[in-house]
């Protein structure tokens, strides 16, 4: 473990450590938040699954782009994303990503490569392949990464764009972070097959399986897909296992867990893993560790600070932005 | 008699047609061991087995294509989409196929299936889960459009829906699911669907309306009463299409001035056919402009500013009284 460890500087190790502690910080702030009225609507957190984000986004290069799902933060934090717009955003402010308009489920911000969270199920996946698309056709060198669920490669979205990818060599990443559930229902009885790698075989392309809840494999895989891809050598898809440690959304009742998987997902609990294994590496002290987690807490307050005194938006301005200058917006 | 919300109530009519009639079966995400979302299956999958009360992967698109092959072969599935959001996905089996099965075949298949799903705003909830958009399915030709607007009325529309011999997409008012109750008979009662209902008699104006927005409508009709003396023809659509052009018409003929309300938005919404099939039938009895009372030509927006999207007894009674000092 200490060899795998060399090959990474300190610096890039703690900024791992940092944003994963960023992702798993932000998903409880902001279940609190809800809690306590600043945020409105529903969130999807991404607890348990922040191994996957931060690993599959520290392998891209600022102007790589991703699409991200309805359970976004950890891949928006891992591609740079503000928490304090992101947490004005979830609270509906003017100064959130959208204005306060869409809410966690549709933040993006194109200047950092994020296309956008969705509210819809696979709905990411054919705009990543376009992205690449469109790269491809610039003989640019930037690479795409649509991240997306194991319910999601069960729409028609997730085969019509995996196929466009593979039949023209697009230099994209399919990246599934399999979390054993779509919503209530168990992977098992949504798909005849375990491993979803394997979908990829069918559309000419690699499928690779990573530990998801193993940021450096998930890190190392990414990265070997993304080489492949600015090569020329067409698309990979990363099937990430990985469990997701609360409901669907907040206050699921969760009647649909199998008896004991939790507790045994519970043992390889990203976070405090990687913890463990930086300290074990002696690397890094308890100290220095520390002072990242003061860190991120002293972000995360600005955040919320931030978000709780920033403006709802003015009517106009929430009932605008529909189009662009040659419509006049609302006609009545 | 028992009083319900439109949830138990609608949960009930499913109950009580499964019961009757064995070629019922219930599809969709999260619909059986689950439930539903909202729990409008609750009970189904333990009461009628895992053959008629499915959970099906993510895949909108297959099953109302399932739902179609099903169906024409005796089955009568009622497909759950989560919310109305998401039923663009099964948009091309629904528009390209259900609605064109009868007249393709020149009658040899029917296609009796029920979409339920969710509509509307109201709830706090984000983009594509908050959207009023029955216009597409109001506007596809072999498609009904019906959306109730109180326990009792859903539930009895819901049993029409599933005795229908052709494809019904009946939106479900989430905003009021649970907002209110209802008593509803314990025997099964039905509905006529492209039947509107008079719910409130007046002279003096005539205010249409449908699924949620009937609550701001008749506060601002018992508003118009109290506040203005004036009292206000009040009509329930239930279904969009077929539209009940009659009942329209006559309370139209007989009041002489008209508000519609409609949650979605403006541009080609139902408000827009309901005004036009008046001028054509009740030109020469209206004694000022038909008005109408709609969501923006916007997506709706999130929490802060849905409700200055939606419409409110408020403008409602705005435009009424704008309406009614028209002096002719
Ligand atoms: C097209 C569509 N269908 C259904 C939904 C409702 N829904 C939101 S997330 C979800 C489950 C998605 O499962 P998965 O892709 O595995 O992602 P996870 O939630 O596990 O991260 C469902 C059914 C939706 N948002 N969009
Ligand atoms: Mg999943």
């Amino acid at each position: 473990m200490i060899d795998e460890l060399r090959q990474y500087s300190q610096e890039f190790l703690a900024s791992l450590y940092r944003r994963m502690v960023l992702v798993r910080e932000f998903e409880l702030r902001a279940i609190e938040e809800r809690r306590g009225g600043l945020i409105p609507g529903f969130i999807h957190s991404c607890v348990g699954q922040e191994a996957s984000a931060v690993g599959a986004t520290a392998a891209l290069r600022e102007d790589d782009v991703i699409t991200s799902t309805h359970r976004g933060h950890g891949h928006l934090l891992g591609k740079g994303g503000a928490p304090q717009y992101m947490m004005a955003e979830l609270a509906a402010r003017s100064s959130g990503y959208c204005l306060g308009r869409g809410g966690s489920l549709h933040i993006s911000d194109f200047d950092l490569g994020i296309l956008g969270a969705n509210g819809i199920v696979g709905g990411g996946i054919p705009i990543a392949v376009g992205a690449a698309l469109a790269f491809q056709m610039q003989h640019s060198s930037r690479v795409a990464l649509a991240f997306f669920g194991d319910g999601a490669v069960n729409e028609g979205a997730f085969h019509e764009a995996a196929n466009l990818a593979g039949l023209w060599a697009l230099p994209v990443i399919l990246f599934c972070e399999n979390n054993l559930y779509g919503e209530g229902t168990p992977q098992d009885r949504q798909a005849p097959i375990a491993d979803l790698a394997k979908r990829a075989e069918s559309y000419g392309f690699p499928g690779v399986i990573v530990d998801g809840n193993d940021v450096l494999a998930v890190y190392a895989t990414v990265k070997a897909a993304v080489s492949r891809a600015r090569a020329g050598e067409g698309p990979t898809l990363v099937e990430a296992k990985t469990y997701r440690f609360r409901g669907h959304y907040e206050g699921d009742p969760q009647v649909y867990r199998k008896p004991g998987e939790m507790e045994s997902w519970r043992q390889r609990d990203p976070v405090p893993a990687f913890r463990q294994r930086l300290l074990t590496s002696g690397r890094f002290d308890e100290a220095a560790l520390k002072v990242l987690e003061q860190g991120v807490q002293a972000e995360l307050d600005e955040a919320v600070a931030f978000a709780a005194a920033a403006p709802y938006p003015e009517v106009g301005e929430a009932l605008s932005g529909v189009y662009g200058e040659t419509h006049g917006g609302l006609v009545f | 008699m028992a009083k319900m919300t439109m949830v138990q109530a609608l949960n009930l009519a499913l109950h009580q047609e499964m019961e009757k009639d064995d070629a019922i079966l219930v599809l969709g995400e999260d619909v059986a061991v689950d439930g539903g979302v909202f729990r409008v299956t609750e009970g189904l999958l333990e009461k009628y087995g895992e053959l008629r009360v499915i959970d099906t992967p993510l895949a909108e698109s297959a099953i109302i294509g399932t739902a179609v092959g099903m169906a024409i072969h005796g089955l009568k599935p009622v497909c759950e989409i989560q919310f109305s959001g998401f039923s663009y996905l099964a948009f091309h089996q629904l528009e390209s196929h259900a609605a064109r099965m009868r007249w393709r075949s020149r009658g040899a298949y029917h296609v009796p299936l029920v979409l339920r799903t969710p509509y509307g705003g109201g709830v706090r909830a984000l983009e594509h889960h908050s959207e009023s958009r029955e216009s597409y399915y109001a506007h596809t030709p072999g498609l009904k459009m019906v959306i109730p607007s109180s326990p009792r009325n859903a539930r009895a529309l819901l049993v029409s829906a599933m005795r229908d011999p052709d494809p019904v997409v009946f939106f479900e008012p989430k905003s009021i699911y649970r907002a209110f109750r209802e008593e509803v008979p314990d025997e099964e009662e039905a509905l006529p669907i492209g039947s509107a209902q008079v719910v409130r008699e007046g002279n003096d104006l005539t205010l249409i309306s449908y699924g949620a927005m009937m609550q701001p409508t008749l506060t601002a009709a018992d508003r118009l009463a109290e506040e203005d003396g004036i009292q206000a023809d009040v009509i329930d659509l239930l279904s969009i299409s077929p539209l009940d052009e009659e009942t329209c018409v006559n309370s139209v003929r007989k009041t002489g001035r008209v508000v519609i309300v409609n949650e979605a938005p403006r541009s080609f919404g139902p408000a827009a056919e309901v005004m036009a099939r008046l001028i054509e039938k009740s030109f020469w009895y209206l004694e000022a402009p038909i008005r109408r009372v709609t969501g923006y030509d916007v997506i709706i927006p999130l929490f802060a500013y849905e409700q200055a999207y939606l419409p409110d007894a408020q403008r409602i009674l705005r435009v009424a009284r704008e309406t009614l000092d028209v002096v002719s």
